[in-house]
């Protein structure tokens, strides 16, 4: 394991904010660390990299105890949600800084700065100052200073949370792919599922202080350990006294077995998906059926269907 | 109208206060050419009165820049108890009159205080000396670099630091290549604002300083003593170097002052 985290409690003054937090992080993989805002996620990553010191519990990073290590001596990488760029130095100081403090040769220091520059696509910008780039740039230069120095752990605090959502899809994928190359065992805060799911090979659900569930992203999509989970990780809907995602639910105009009648309340297009929004039993719900589905089965306002969840379909069962 | 008004009783207001003033000197000191001015200025009383100042407000200034930017870090960066008195404490030299600061430190100091008298059989003169007076001085500038650099360091926060830190630096690391430079103009401002207001100090200066010619006499107690002998040329060369300095000063500050906020962003 590259990172464990066992039993790790925290407060500031009077909040706890984690509580009893067991983490293990597998050499090489890259991990999402996915919760809502405020459940701690920052919190959790700045103990991992020795930036805030846990009340109680261990940190163990490449088997070694870090729990009283400084961060100068984790040799963990870690970029900032706001970049947290030198201001002061180029983009080529900024990269350097960790080698120039190791007191490395000139040369090599030039060598391998400029082989990070050209890994972020930065290489024709080196001379310039951060306030010279955009937010995108800014934070693949934090990338490529943090992963300078080589560390055993690379932590990423909401990487694209401060960018546009064009420029952050891009980077995800970009992320992705040089996380292949390098192979640098990663930890990323989210708290966009979406970003999640398509991103990392694990994911760790973080809320209120505590883990949730962990798991790769098919096993917690499809078996949230519960409602919250599930609520957080993809769109869900009520049917029945169950929680359900609405691409999940057969829709049939004629009565069928275990099935629940509804009254079509509206109907929107979103391109290729169609929502339906019905009321059923008393409460309202919606279902997400394809633009063909929706035609064929010519819905209007005011239309009686029958609703029951698909064969296989994952549903959770509320608690009333 | 009211807009007119207004400017001329701005423009009457610096006229009187400032410009008519200041003019006068210089006409006073230039008005029999450049040679006695520089005469009045080379007399050895008036060379070591420099020297003095020169001394006094050099050393006062090197201590309010290191305890300036270690204040300021303690303040910003820390909480501990007492946090809001220290503070308080800090402003206090902007309040208290400098007359004040003198006879208080004569208290301490004095050869008849506990303090004073043991200092003394150390063999550290204190009051009427050097040290009594880059004390007095160290006081009354103590706010200048603190209260420059503070918004600043707010500005910066931490996280340059942590980013540092987890990049392998220390504590001294990253003092030197991050916080440093990211607050060298606000720095440079409060010095150059230090350094402007312990060379013109008189008050405090005056009360501890004993007033002895050639020997404790700053350029500020130079100009009032010669004055009040009657060497009126003496006096207004003095005080017109005196002025001179604090434009220079002036101007450096008006130079840090822009790129301080270009630096910001
Ligand atoms: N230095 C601090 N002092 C006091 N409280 C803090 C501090 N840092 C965090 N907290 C509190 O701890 C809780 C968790 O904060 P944390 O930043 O870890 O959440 P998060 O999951 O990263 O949220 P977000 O997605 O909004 O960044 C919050 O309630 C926050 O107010
Ligand atoms: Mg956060």
């Amino acid at each position: 394991m590259a990172i464990e985290v066992r039993d790790v409690n925290k407060s500031f003054g009077t909040t706890p904010v984690l509580h009893d937090v067991s983490l293990d992080v597998a050499a090489g993989s890259l991990t999402a660390l996915l919760g809502p805002s405020g459940g701690g996620k920052s919190t959790l990553l700045r103990v991992i990299a020795g930036l805030e010191r846990p009340d109680t519990g261990t940190v163990r990073i490449s088997g070694v105890d870090a729990t009283r290590l400084s961060p100068q001596r984790r040799n963990v990488g870690f970029v900032f949600q706001h970049y947290a760029a030198f201001k002061h130095l180029t983009v080529f100081r900024n990269v350097a800084f960790g080698l120039e403090i190791r007191k490395r040769p000139k040369d090599e220091i030039r060598k391998r700065v400029m082989e990070l520059l050209e890994l972020v696509h930065l290489e024709k910008l080196a001379d310039r100052y951060p306030s010279q780039l955009s937010g995108g740039q800014r934070q693949r230069m934090a990338l490529a200073r943090a992963l300078a120095v080589e560390p055993q752990v690379l932590l990423l605090d909401e990487p694209f949370g401060a960018l546009d959502a064009q420029v952050r899809k891009e980077l995800r994928t970009w992320l992705r792919r040089l996380h292949d190359e390098v192979h640098v065992t990663t930890v990323f805060v989210t708290h966009d599922q979406e970003e999640a799911i398509e991103v990392a090979d694990t994911i760790v659900v973080l809320a209120g202080g505590e883990v949730v569930q962990a798991g790769s992203p098919g096993e917690v999509y499809d078996n949230p350990a519960n409602p919250f989970v599930m609520r957080f990780l993809g769109p869900v809907t009520e049917i029945g006294g169950s929680l359900v995602r609405p691409h999940d639910i057969e829709i049939s105009p004629d009565p069928v077995e275990g099935g629940s009648p509804a009254v079509v309340s509206r109907v929107v297009r979103l391109g290729f998906e169609v929502r339906v929004e019905v009321e059923i039993g008393g409460h309202e719900a919606w279902v997400q059926v394809t633009r063909e589905q929706a035609d064929r089965l010519g819905l209007g306002p005011g239309d009686t269907v029958h609703l029951r969840p698909a064969p296989g379909a994952r549903s959770l069962v509320l608690a009333l | 109208m009211a807009k007119h008004v207004l400017r001329v009783v701005a423009v009457v207001y610096v006229l009187f206060l400032l410009v008519l003033p200041v003019a006068l000197i210089v006409w006073r000191t230039f008005g029999d050419g450049l040679a006695p001015f520089a005469e009045a200025l080379t007399s050895p009383s008036a060379l070591h009165a420099f020297t003095v100042t020169l001394t006094v407000a050099g050393w006062a200034v090197l201590a309010n820049t290191v305890f300036g930017v270690g204040a300021a870090l303690l303040l910003v960066r820390h909480e501990f108890p007492g946090k809001r008195l220290l503070g308080a404490f800090i402003d206090l030299p902007m309040a208290v009159s400098p007359v004040v600061v003198g006879l208080a430190l004569i208290l301490v100091y004095g050869r008849f205080s506990p303090l004073g008298g043991l200092l003394e059989s150390w063999g550290i003169q204190v009051i009427f000396s050097t040290p009594g007076m880059v004390l007095a001085t160290v006081f009354v500038s103590l706010p200048l670099v603190v209260r420059a650099v503070v918004p600043v360091l707010e500005e910066l926060g931490d996280e340059q630091e942590q980013a540092a830190h987890t990049l392998g630096a220390s504590r001294l690391q990253s003092f030197v290549r991050i916080t440093l430079p990211g607050i060298r103009w606000a720095l440079g401002y409060g010095v150059v604002l230090c350094l402007a207001r312990s060379l013109g100090e008189y008050g405090a200066v005056a009360v501890v300083s004993g007033r002895l010619v050639d020997q404790t006499q700053t350029l500020t107690l130079f100009v009032e003593e010669r004055f009040q002998n009657f060497d009126q040329p003496a006096a207004f060369a003095a005080a017109t170097a005196l002025a001179l300095i604090a434009v220079v000063t002036l101007l450096f500050t008006k130079l840090l002052r822009p790129k301080d906020r270009s630096d910001g962003n």
